[in-house]
């Protein structure tokens, strides 16, 4: 069947912003798809909010809508584009739930708009558990005992016909929060009432536990024409009770006879036809017992999922891509499978390695968490990496994770497990947890026997054993050495996956000694490829993994080359904006005419999509992986600084000539503070006050000189880690004890005199200021962006909303700051990008940091000013200069236009209850949002609802202000009062209002007084509508921490400084005089007048 | 455990190191026949007892094999028929419920040499480029192996059927129909699905068309088997007497020697379907069904007089199914019966039946 002509144009949802459970898989799916559909010539309208996604680069659709998701603004574009089809299925849990509002909403009917990929039907059947495990039943699948609830009393009843223990989960929620596994009456009932609460139905499935069985996962694709493929099999090494998102998942099935899977495959099939799904890419999930292989679906997603963007990289096969072919009306044998070229896409594929994926989390960012998994998702990011055997995809996947480890133990970090005793190490590996790899290997080294683990934690015997392997060959190559091993003994060393840091640390030798030895003995690394057909068929497309065997496969290019690092696994602090930077270089070197090279580990990510690059590397990003692929491939040079703090950490030690743009020794300079205050100096630009300090006695010396507050942060760190403003002698002390130790910081490089700890005067009140610019090697400048900070300094740049152009910075301000970013980077003798961070008080300008390397705003700043700063640095970095560039018209100047762009932040605290949703100087948001409208305000009010934060409109806002706050806090209160809300306080913010002659409705109490009530009763009560709460030091258990927690709880919005409050209340009124209108990126590129601006007539 | 190291040395001298696993070699032993590789994920008891690959060395291509152990269940035949198996890795301890030995000791229980340790990506891209082609392995010297894969016969102009043919007949099933099955190296699966449309009478491959019409049966069924249909014995010749006096199903070998019964010619393809995900489109409906596979010949499309192609395979356009204009009789190259594969082909038993039925007036 060919490609359906009767629709012209279709919309496609986005997922929004990063946040735990979804993640850069859907910028993945959601660029494939866009890319397909306009290459069919069918007309591309994409709404996402999220301005780092490399979806919403203009050029990937006709119209790209970078607004809040949400069912009003969906509305709105599709009354003005006027959509035929919505896709729905590429968009994650997000784009899904949005497709099922407009279906109840009557707005897909209303406009004749027709829902392709996924009906509401199948989607109903598929996301309602109920009505998901009837159809099951009906078609003779096996589905675990259950009952569902919607009040307290329904799930008391359902209790008696489960039984203990069981798993709750709430519907309609992605990545699973909101449930997990209780095993007493008193678990059940605190987290059934949990479940209901988060669940946006108030409804909860209550199911027999079936922890510590096998967990499998099959991506099943089907077309119109009722063809049906399984495209990958996955088996999990964590067994059930993990979340398969927090899961370490192997690919293909290992454990599973034919017989058994061949039943599995017949049931996913038969799950996707009933439920419906009539074209796409699918995913069934299922348990098997170990002790009968009894099989039992456990859920289907009827949509492309995390998995299937992690079966699309482990096999080759594009799922989405595909899915949106058959969406159109095409049938899998009429697509071709793009690396064979050959062959349709209507098979299923086949494999010769083995994917092992394994997550990365964050747990050191939220105090107060547990870090143990469970059912609810918690992880940020994850690794794949691809090996002939398990145990080789197993530590490569380990190394790449970029946490200080280099394989499965047989390193430094492996020491801190052998103080514990074997009976209490054996309960650790119980419970999954990041590290019960390492644990599992300790117990296996120790001599537990493999049934006795098993027994213990329910992974199967088989991953154990492939373990053993690993532990044996460790014992073995401890007793040789570089002297004696042979080349026989290299090979299987390498094949088992063992690096060269861990035969370094095995030999106590150097990594460069095993290196040199290894390559003299003649073991090198062979290239192999990804093929979706195991060798059967010539491939055509250069997707590459390292292993150590005969042959390679590599070959040879025509062109010169570029290699690009990736930036690893999505961690905090380091996302998909840097991916958007990595596929902006290789599409632009590509255009320039380069063959490159991408090399990633992460399998989310539009990078390691096959087509993104002229080749690609699955690979660790590790000195050892690097360098084998550029020993292999010989480029004329490699990328460091657009992927993050990843790469930037190898471009020391990589050969200097080959490293593109700026150099590593500028690199340094700019994060060696004694070099770093010199330069400054020299530029006569203005800093805090500061030093470096090892250890306490020379910290409490700096702030002897400079006073409190005082900003502590380890160098060398991404995303604010271990950053803290401190107080006082004590807060010093705490701070630098926590630095000082062997903790989660330590992995990533601990504290010596090579990364001293800088303490710097904290500027409190000071207004924050990021620039992006671009220098090349003639010395030409361009300022990319000036952004303001919404939030003061101290909140981390990475965690407060930004606009540009800035709102309240004067105009001989902003000269100085461009000024200041021109001379840093002349002095640095930038070649690419740099940003730049200030603070500004009152008038002075301060530099804070300067960092030449891509940022993470550069994709906000192309989205707002349509200068595409990362395809131009890339350029640079080969050596164009920019007036070429603005010859050839890469380099524009920004749009003209009126125009407001405010970037916002998205933070996990919902997945963290235990933590202090607060914001400070470390780093904690997953994700951004962009708000963009034609006034400050408006593009304020944007930022926040499609941040999740729904403003209020009327009734009550709860003030609670530090007294640093207490100004700006006045203010807007003032405009809260002026737009008709009633105002509530904490008694020191009640009398800073009234003394400004507002008037405070209720004033509350401290919590813990007796008399009267208090701020968590009113919040609890729901008469807040908004909460408005600074906090006042870090108290762990402060009133604020039990405002905020109680916000959360009660799911009202909560701002938690000051600034953030008065760019909400200006916000708000401007939504009071302004109709919230939709405009595309196209028409703001395009330059939009402050004209357009729709005035309320006063009609609503 | 002590490695014996093994070499794997094919007819074009192509040279792999490995190590032995299985049944033991003599110091100066080796095992011989025609290597070609398999895709299939899992599912490697149900190849290695397959008897169609009699005078062959299986090479899998997935690198691990033996995971989840060998059980008496999915056993294709009463034992191997193969000359040896090639691996990347042999898993050390199996987990499987269904798990009653380890494919090591299936290995040795029935005298099958194997080489594990081998880049079989390297030899699966050797025989693709360069096509199926005898190899020795084994602890031999490199000058023996090489001799010894010189001297392999390989697969076209060899009967290999009458090595793995029944010897008496007998019988299988308690389905409605009666059935006889001619067995050129028949598997399991598939007797278990004809038994259960008819009871199914399994016979020699030299049986005659006279004593198969003396059984009275409803229907005939051809089976897969090894190697070269032009040496399939006598049933080419036979074949034509019961063509339009009884209904006949064959598949792979059946397939192939119906065609050549009704006039067509077959060729030795370069390395053969061997796998679990190939796709073959029905012509009639356009459906896509994913088929296992298992031949190096094929018949050449257009070669067979009054018939109509039924089923292409999409990644080559062999020819993988027919059915006879005006007799009662069709085929299929690929494995509907699977064991190991996909299920999606089972439906051709049922069109058997209704074949028989049909034919024998007693539709229903």
């Amino acid at each position: 069947m060919p490609k359906r002509t009767d629709i012209h144009s279709i919309l496609i949802i986005g997922s929004g912003p990063i946040v735990i459970g979804q993640a850069c898989e859907f910028d993945y799916s959601g660029t494939q798809a866009c890319r397909v559909l306009k290459e069919e010539g069918y007309r591309i309208i994409l709404a996402n909010s999220n301005p780092a996604t490399i979806m919403t680069d203009p050029t990937f659709a006709d119209a790209t809508y970078v607004e809040p998701l949400d069912l009003s603004i969906l509305e709105k574009i599709i009354e003005k584009e006027k959509p035929d089809a919505v896709l729905p299925t590429l968009g994650g849990q997000t784009g899904l739930n949005l497709a099922m509002e407009l279906q109840e909403s009557g707005v897909l009917k209303q406009h004749g708009v027709e829902l392709i990929g996924a009906d509401a039907e199948a989607i109903e059947t598929a996301e309602d558990r109920e009505k998901f495990k009837v159809a099951m039943t009906e078609i003779g699948l096996d589905c675990a005992r259950s009952a569902i609830a919607h009040t307290m009393d329904e799930a008391r009843a359902a209790i008696e016909q489960v039984g203990l223990p069981v798993i709750i989960r709430p519907a309609y929620i992605l990545g699973g929060r909101g449930t997990g596994i209780a095993e007493t009456m008193e678990e059940y009932e605190r987290m059934a009432k949990y479940g209901l609460d988060a669940s946006p139905i108030s409804e909860i499935l209550i199911e027999e536990s079936i922890k510590g069985w096998k967990e499998y996962e099959l991506e099943v694709m089907r077309d119109r024409a009722d063809n049906c493929v399984i495209i990958c099999s996955i088996e999990n090494l964590d067994p059930m009770g993990v979340h398969t998102g927090d899961s370490i998942t192997v690919a293909p099935a290992q454990t599973l006879t034919d017989v058994e899977y061949q039943k599995m495959r017949d049931g996913s099939f038969a799950c996707i036809r009933r439920v419906g799904v009539e074209t796409g890419g699918s995913n069934v999930q299922w348990a098997v017992d170990p002790e009968s292989g009894r099989q039992i679906v456990i859920e289907m997603n009827p949509r492309v999922s995390r998995s299937s963007a992690l079966a699309s990289k482990a096999t080759g096969f594009p799922i989405a891509k595909i899915a949106a072919k058959l969406a159109v009306g095409y049938t899998l044998d009429e697509i071709p499978n793009d690396i064979t070229k050959k062959t349709p896409a209507s098979f299923e594929p086949s494999i010769d390695y083995v994917v092992t994926k394994i997550p990365r989390w964050a747990f050191e960012k939220f105090p107060g968490t547990s870090g143990v998994l469970g059912t609810s998702m918690q992880s940020v990011g994850e690794v794949m990496a691809i090996g002939r055997t398990f145990p080789e995809s197993l530590q490569k996947a380990l190394r790449s994770l970029e946490q200080g480890r280099h394989g499965l133990n047989a390193d430094p970090a492996e020491l801190t497990l052998d103080e514990i005793p074997t009976e209490e190490l054996t309960k650790m590996a119980s419970i999954g947890t990041p590290d019960r790899p390492f644990q599992l290997e300790a117990l296996l080294r120790r001599g537990v026997g493999i049934d006795d683990v098993f027994e213990a934690t329910a992974v199967d015997p088989w991953f154990l054993d492939q373990m053993l392997m690993i532990t044996e060959e460790r014992a073995h190559l401890e007793t040789l050495s570089l002297d004696t091993i042979t080349r026989r003994e290299w090979r299987r060393a390498k094949q088992l996956g063992f690096s060269d840091p861990q035969l370094a640390y095995l030999w106590n030798v150097t990594e460069e000694a095993v290196r040199a030895a290894r390559l003299a003995a003649g073991v090198a690394t062979t290239f192999k490829t990804v093929d979706t057909c195991a060798a059967e068929f010539e491939a055509s497309t250069p997707y590459h993994y390292s292993t150590y065997e005969d042959s390679d496969e590599v070959r040879e290019g025509e062109r010169e080359k570029v290699i690009i690092l990736g930036s690893g696994p999505n961690r905090i602090g380091q996302g998909i904006e840097f991916d958007y930077c990595c596929v902006h270089a290789s599409f632009s070197l590509r255009d320039a005419g380069y063959e490159t090279i991408m090399v990633n580990c992460n399998p989310e990510t539009v990078s390691t999509d096959y087509d993104t690059s002229d080749r690609l590397y699955f690979e660790p990003i590790t000195y050892e992986d690097v360098m084998d692929i550029i020993e292999r491939e010989k480029p004329k040079g490699v990328i460091v600084s657009l992927g993050g703090q990843t790469p930037l950490k190898l471009a020391d030690r990589l050969p200097e000539d080959l490293v593109l743009g700026t150099s590593p020794a500028s690199i340094d300079l700019a994060e060696d503070r004694e070099q770093w205050n010199a330069m400054c100096a020299r530029l006569e630009i203005p800093q805090p006050a500061g030093g470096t300090a090892v250890d306490i006695d020379e910290a409490l010396e700096i702030t002897g000189k400079i006073g409190y507050p005082a900003l502590v942060r380890p160098s060398y760190v991404l995303g604010g880690r271990a950053m803290e403003i401190v107080y006082d002698d004590d807060h010093l002390r705490r701070a630098m004890a926590e630095l000082a130790g062997f903790g989660s910081l330590g992995k990533e490089g601990g504290l010596s005199a090579e990364r001293p700890v800088l303490v710097d005067r904290f500027l409190e009140d000071a207004t924050e200021v990021d620039v992006d610019a671009l220098r090349d090697h003639t010395g030409d400048s361009v300022i990319g962006a000036v952004m303001e900070h919404v939030e003061e300094a101290g909140v981390h740049s990475g965690d407060s909303a930004c606009s540009i152009p800035p709102t309240s910075l004067a105009a001989d301000t902003i000269a100085v700051i461009e000024d200041y970013t021109r001379r840093i980077a002349e002095a640095l003798d930038v070649k690419g990008l740099i940003n730049v961070q200030y603070a500004v008080k009152g008038n002075q300008v301060f530099v804070i940091e300067a960092n030449p390397r891509a940022s993470r705003t550069v994709p906000f700043v192309a989205k707002a000013t349509g200068v595409p700063l990362a395809k131009i640095a890339s350029r640079i970095m080969v050596g164009s200069t920019l007036a070429e560039l603005r010859t050839e018209g890469l380099m524009r100047e920004p749009v003209e236009g009126d125009h407001v762009a405010v970037k916002e932040a998205v933070l996990p605290f919902n997945r963290f209850p235990e933590a202090d949703a607060v914001l400070g100087p470390e780093m904690r948001s997953t994700g951004e949002v962009m708000g963009i409208d034609l006034t400050p305000g408006l593009a304020f009010v944007k930022s926040q609802l499609a941040a999740g934060l729904q403003l209020p409109t009327d009734g009550m806002v709860f003030l609670s202000l530090a007294d640093r706050d207490k100004d700006v806090g006045v203010e807007a209160a003032r405009i809260f009062t002026e737009l008709g809300f009633t105002l509530a306080a904490t008694s020191g913010t009640a009398a800073a209002l009234r003394v400004a002659g507002l008037d405070v409705a209720v004033e509350v109490a401290k919590l813990g007084d007796n008399d009267g009530e208090n701020a968590v009763d009113l919040i609890e009560r729901g008469d807040v509508k908004l909460v408005v709460n600074s906090p006042r030091g870090r108290g762990p258990r402060a009133d604020g921490d039990h405002i905020r927690s109680a916000a959360g709880m009660e799911s009202v919005p909560l701002l938690t400084t000051g600034k953030a409050a008065l760019a909400a209340a200006r916000g708000l009124r401007d939504w009071k005089a302004h109709r919230l209108a939709v405009r595309s990126l196209q028409e703001y590129h395009a330059g939009v007048s402050i004209d357009a601006l729709e005035a309320h007539r006063g009609d609503n | 455990m002590t490695l014996k190291e093994y070499q794997l040395v094919l007819a074009d001298g192509e040279t792999f190191e490995g190590e032995g696993i299985g049944a033991a070699l003599t110091d100066d032993g080796f095992a011989a026949g025609e290597v070609v590789f398999n895709t299939v994920l899992s599912g490697y008891q149900e190849v290695i007892t397959d008897p169609s690959y009699a005078g062959q060395i299986i090479t899998f291509t997935y690198p691990h094999i033996g995971n989840y152990g060998v059980n008496a269940a999915d056993d294709e035949a009463s034992r191997p028929f193969c000359r040896g198996v090639i691996i990347r890795d042999l898993a050390r301890r199996q987990s499987n419920w269904r798990s009653e030995e380890h494919l090591d000791d299936f290995l040795c229980r029935h005298g099958l040499a194997g080489i594990a340790g081998i880049d079989t990506r390297r030899l699966t891209r050797h025989i693709r480029d360069r096509g199926a082609m005898p190899g020795a392995f084994g602890p031999a010297d490199h000058a023996t192996l090489l001799g010894a894969a010189q001297a392999e016969a390989g697969t076209a102009g060899v009967d290999l059927v009458s090595l793995v043919t029944t010897k008496e007949a007998y019988t299988v099933g308690d389905g409605p129909r009666r059935i006889v099955a001619y067995d050129f190296g028949v598997k399991t699966t598939m007797l278990r699905h004809l038994g259960e449309i008819g009871t199914v009478t399994v016979v020699p491959a030299h049986t005659s068309a006279d004593d198969v019409l003396a059984m009275n049966p409803d229907g005939v069924f051809l089976s897969n088997g090894p190697g070269d249909p032009e040496e399939a014995g006598p049933i080419v010749d036979e074949l034509p007497k019961l063509l339009g006096k009884v209904p006949i199903f064959g598949i792979c070998l059946g397939h192939q020697v119906l065609a050549l019964a009704m006039g067509g010619t077959t060729y030795k393809m370069k390395f053969g379907h061997h796998g679990g995900n190939v796709p073959v489109q029905d012509s009639r409906t356009g459906k896509v069904e994913i088929t296992a596979q298992n031949h190096n010949f094929a018949v050449e499309a257009g070669s067979v007089p009054n018939v109509t192609e039924t089923h292409v395979c999409l990644n080559d356009e062999a020819l993988e199914g027919l059915v006879h204009n005006d007799y009662p009789a069709f085929s299929v190259q690929y494995h509907p019966e699977a064991g190991p594969g996909p299920h999606d082909s089972t439906y051709l038993f049922e069109e058997f039946a209704q074949l028989m039925d049909d034919f024998n007036g007693k539709a229903a």
